[in-house]
């Protein structure tokens, strides 16, 4: 049980008489990159923002990091990173200044804001833009940092939420290094798509339908069991 | 504690670096301070009169050159007909007519009755009553000087009033409303810029990523409260000496008691600000209630027109209104030298009601979606 | 054309698909109207004061019963002695003290010559004017009414035209009406088109083939059909809920509100054509423009008393001359011959506005 980064049972969210997630049970494990798949609309979101502790469930459980998503809600934002669909960062503020004040936000100390801000720079080699504003960077380059900055705080796993959503493909590729070298130091990667092509970039996929989680595994094993070519292939025999 | 410096820093910076915001800070309350302080005077001058003189004798002339000698008063035309006058306040151009009617010189002259008819236009009730207590005054002191200089009456006035003006005996309508208006200034700043705040983070959705963060709640509004806290306090210190320095406005009372009260004022504004900022979701829709509740604030505030003079209900209404007890407070302080326990109900109200509100907005702010 | 009534009909459904903004700006200027309508007046009705009774004789007692019973006062306190009377200002609650002076019944039958000190809270110059008049008033009243003083040989008699209860409404419901008007409609357009802007769906639309003085009219012709609605309400609630008389013409009143309404929407947009962002748009049309249009356009204070520099600031207010122009038409039936002035000068102002407004935005958008 101990590399297992989420547990959720049955968990569900009920917006009156709409079910948005519908009993979904699975886990993941430390150091995976976990795909999570589905149309618009299909609950991704949703179940992101049960497992981040900002929407309660309706429903079952689920613990992220060994803390319970309703109960423990601020010992599990600790632990977590989280980069959403809207843009992150503030406009307004230089990179470095965006830096600082998640870093701040997350209760790094100074020493080690000026170490991870060295670093972070270093890696995505931005020397030359770190004092401008972020509103004049562009967006390829914000999407990177704004997943450097997530994970500024080396959490147990970070969320990501259609993070290539409106990128062009040279940025993608470069943007899932990114998740790769994460992934090697250790950090647990939940990602969201509906780029089907990126689910082979993940170590497992699940895939949810009109809020039912409908097929969890790795690629191989989901294309062997829907006999499919692809992912598209197999979206489309189960969203039948 | 280290999370709310951090927070206090980003918004000082993202404050300074909006280009706009600089002069509307830092510039713009001042000139408006400066300036509209002039504006607010109740005085009223240049009273346009026309004189319907039917008794065409040396002393109609002399009272209508009284008239014209005064200060409130142009004389802008003297005629025979009534019809003339009339039109002309039809059109604007004048404000009263006095009409002195045939034998009045003869009249005062045998000490007999006679009676003068004053015409109004009474559109601006006050101008209209002013204009006439004027009026009354120069006829009143034009039969006595009449009287007198032909030895008809000794005067003694049965009561001898004597008016003292306290506080203020220059009766400088600038001693009351520069700090008025200086509260004004500093609520709307403060209003406007904490309801702004939180729902900006909304729309541009940066909310969406500190509400994953490990951030609190009263963190996080503390955090953006202090910036504006300093930024407020700073425009109350800049403008108070703005009304010091050159308005010459004294200060009576303690300057410890003013702080205190106007830290707890914004701190309550503040909360205003936030709360409105928590139960909406646009920028826009902030706006048109923090203007909203600006406009009525202002307007109810006792500033402008006394408090007194409302119907009851809206008296009531009143004591919802933080402004009316700022004034209030400045007034007395500033200018009456009133000590704390003259104002400590005011500062308990005020107190309370800032404790409420930023219960509120935190209970309102949600780090849920 | 097709496609600009298209881009108007558009414009419509934007606005009226957010309800919760939309009850706002309906909702907004009817209570305000009413609210001020019925609050901002100057006339006081019992105000609290202070008596120092020093004679405590027959005479005073009269005297002390008529100022009581006159309606404009109300006797909050007895004091017993001078020192009281500090005390009683600076707990901030009565606007004058009277002293009436000792031997008063005495001194006022024989000697003709009693002694009463007015002394007001002048820390409020205006109150403490009016009130200390109306006491005056009461206490000469009291002298003919005892017999002390003969009436004057010169009575004046008094009529108010137009006005003849003398009701604050009359001066202040107008400018209220005025007020409201102007910084709805100039805070609405200026908002909205700024945050299209900021959006960047204004420059999407910039490269439609509609040309662009064309798209600015159409984002107007929603607000001024809005502003419009909304001066009519605020018109009706004038005529019915505040009972203003209408002596003069609807055509020529409803002309000049659609003249300054458009005055009041080019403002707006001038204000989002020199703001980048939302927020700027909101600071100047918030701060900028509530206490300086409130304060300079005649509304509370009279212009006449301003100094001079600010009576000629005060003529470039659209607002200042609409005040006029809705008076003299409804109080005193004005035709356009009277107000031609006033109009033009709207219509001037309103001109030179809407020039500079093509101006800043051509400048964007080239």
């Amino acid at each position: 049980m101990d590399n297992k980064v989420i547990v959720a049972k049955d968990l569900t969210k009920k917006f009156g008489n709409f079910t948005a997630v519908d009993h979904i049970t699975f886990d993941v494990k430390q150091g995976e990159i976990f795909g999570f798949l589905g149309a618009n609309g299909a609950g991704k979101t949703t179940a992101i923002k049960m497992l981040t502790g900002i929407l309660s469930s309706t429903s079952g459980i689920a613990k992220v990091a060994g803390y319970d998503i309703n109960k423990e809600r601020n010992e599990l934002k600790k632990n977590i990173g989280y980069m959403s669909q809207k843009f992150s960062l503030y406009e307004d503020l230089t990179l470095k200044e965006n830096i600082r004040f998640y870093g701040g936000i997350y209760g790094l100390t100074k020493k080690q804001i000026v170490t991870k801000t060295g670093e972070l720079i270093e890696r995505l080699r931005l020397s030359h833009i770190e004092n401008t504003l972020i509103s004049e960077i562009p967006l390829g380059w914000k999407q990177k940092i704004a997943f450097s900055v997530a994970i500024l705080h080396h959490p147990k796993i970070v969320f990501l939420d259609e993070p290539t959503s409106g990128v062009d493909p040279i940025t993608r590729r470069q943007f899932w290094n990114l998740i790769y070298e994460a992934a090697e130091d250790g950090i647990t990667v939940f990602v969201t798509t509906h780029y089907m092509d990126e689910a082979e970039y993940c170590d497992r996929i699940s895939m949810m339908v009109q809020g039912k989680m409908k097929a969890i595994g790795s690629l191989h094993e989901l294309l062997e069991k829907y006999n499919a070519k692809d992912m598209d292939e197999v979206f489309l025999k189960l969203a039948r | 504690m280290q999370r709310i410096i951090y927070i206090v820093q980003k918004e000082f910076k993202q404050i300074f670096r909006n280009r706009m915001m600089k002069p509307m800070l830092f510039i713009m309350p001042f000139v408006q301070l400066a300036v509209l302080s002039y504006t607010a005077d109740f005085t009223v001058k240049d009273i346009r009169i026309y004189v319907q003189d039917q008794d065409m004798s040396p002393l109609s002339a002399k009272l209508t050159s009284k008239i014209k000698a005064s200060d409130n008063f142009t004389l802008k035309d003297v005629s025979y007909t009534y019809d003339e006058g009339f039109n002309k306040i039809q059109d604007n151009e004048i404000d009263v007519i006095l009409s002195i009617p045939e034998h009045f010189s003869r009249n005062l002259n045998a000490n007999r009755k006679t009676e003068l008819f004053i015409t109004a236009d009474a559109i601006n009730s006050t101008k209209a009553g002013i204009s006439i207590n004027y009026l009354q005054n120069i006829i009143h002191d034009f039969q006595i000087e009449e009287a007198q200089s032909k030895g008809l009456i000794e005067i003694k006035p049965g009561i001898n009033t004597i008016k003292r003006d306290w506080y203020n005996p220059g009766l400088d309508y600038k001693f009351f409303m520069v700090p008025g208006i200086l509260v004004l200034l500093v609520t709307m700043l403060a209003l406007f810029l904490s309801g702004m705040n939180i729902v900006r983070e909304k729309e541009v959705g940066t909310i969406e990523q500190l509400n994953v963060t490990p951030i609190r709640k009263y963190q996080f509004i503390i955090g953006k409260l202090l910036p504006f806290l300093i930024i407020g306090v700073f425009e109350f210190t800049v403008g108070l000496a703005v009304a010091l320095l050159w308005f010459k406005v004294p200060f009576l009372g303690s300057v410890g008691v003013i702080y205190m009260f106007t830290i707890v004022y914004l701190i309550l504004v503040l909360g205003i600000g936030m709360f409105i900022s928590t139960i909406t979701d646009t920028q826009q829709q902030a706006l048109f209630l923090a203007w909203f509740f600006s406009v009525i604030f202002i307007l109810m505030s006792g500033l402008f027109t006394p408090i007194e003079s409302m119907p009851q209900w809206a008296q009531d209404l009143t004591l919802l209104n933080p402004i009316r007890y700022y004034v209030e407070v400045i007034r007395l302080v500033m200018l009456k030298g009133s000590s704390f326990a003259s104002i400590k109900v005011n500062f308990l109200v005020i107190t309370l009601s800032a404790i409420i509100i930023n219960m509120l907005a935190i209970r309102n702010y949600k780090k849920t979606a | 054309m097709k496609s600009f009534r298209a881009f108007v009909i558009k414009e419509f459904k934007h606005i009226f698909r957010d309800v919760r903004t939309l009850v706002i700006l309906f909702g907004m200027p009817i209570v305000l109207v009413v609210l001020f309508g019925f609050a901002i007046t100057t006339e006081i009705n019992n105000a609290k004061i202070a008596v120092l009774d020093l004679a405590h004789d027959n005479y005073s007692h009269r005297l002390l019963d008529k100022i009581s019973s006159s309606g404009y006062f109300n006797i909050a306190d007895d004091l017993q002695s001078y020192s009281e009377i500090e005390k009683s200002f600076s707990q901030g609650d009565i606007k004058l003290a009277v002293v009436i002076g000792e031997n008063f019944g005495k001194k006022m039958i024989n000697e003709k010559d009693a002694d009463i000190q007015i002394i007001t809270d002048a820390s409020d110059p205006n109150t403490a004017n009016i009130v200390s008049g109306y006491l005056t008033a009461v206490i000469q009243a009291f002298t003919l009414e005892t017999g002390v003083v003969k009436p004057p040989k010169v009575t004046v008699k008094s009529q108010m035209l137009y006005n003849p209860e003398n009701k604050s409404v009359f001066m202040f419901v107008p400018g209220v009406m005025t007020i409201i008007l102007m910084l709805v409609s100039a805070m609405m357009t200026s908002i909205t088109i700024a945050k299209e802007k900021e959006l960047g769906t204004m420059e999407i639309l910039l490269v439609s083939p509609l040309k662009p003085y064309v798209i600015i009219i159409g984002k107007i012709i929603p607000y001024l059909f809005l502003s419009l609605i909304n001066a009519i309400t605020i018109l009706l609630l004038g005529l019915f809920v505040f009972q203003i008389p209408m002596h003069g013409d609807y055509l020529l009143l409803l002309s000049e509100v659609f003249l300054f309404i458009v005055s009041s929407l080019i403002l707006g947009l001038l204000i989002s054509a020199i703001s980048d962002t939302q927020q700027a748009a909101m600071l100047i049309s918030m701060l900028g423009l509530m206490l300086p249009t409130i304060l300079l356009s005649g509304f509370i204070f009279p212009i006449s008393s301003m100094p001079e520099i600010l009576q000629y600031l005060s003529d470039t207010l659209p607002a200042k001359w609409f005040i006029i122009i809705i008076k003299s038409i409804m109080l005193k039936g004005a035709g356009i011959k009277v107000i031609a002035f006033e109009t033009a000068f709207i219509a001037i102002i309103t001109l030179i506005l809407g020039i500079l407004t093509v101006k800043k935005f051509k400048i964007r958008l080239e």
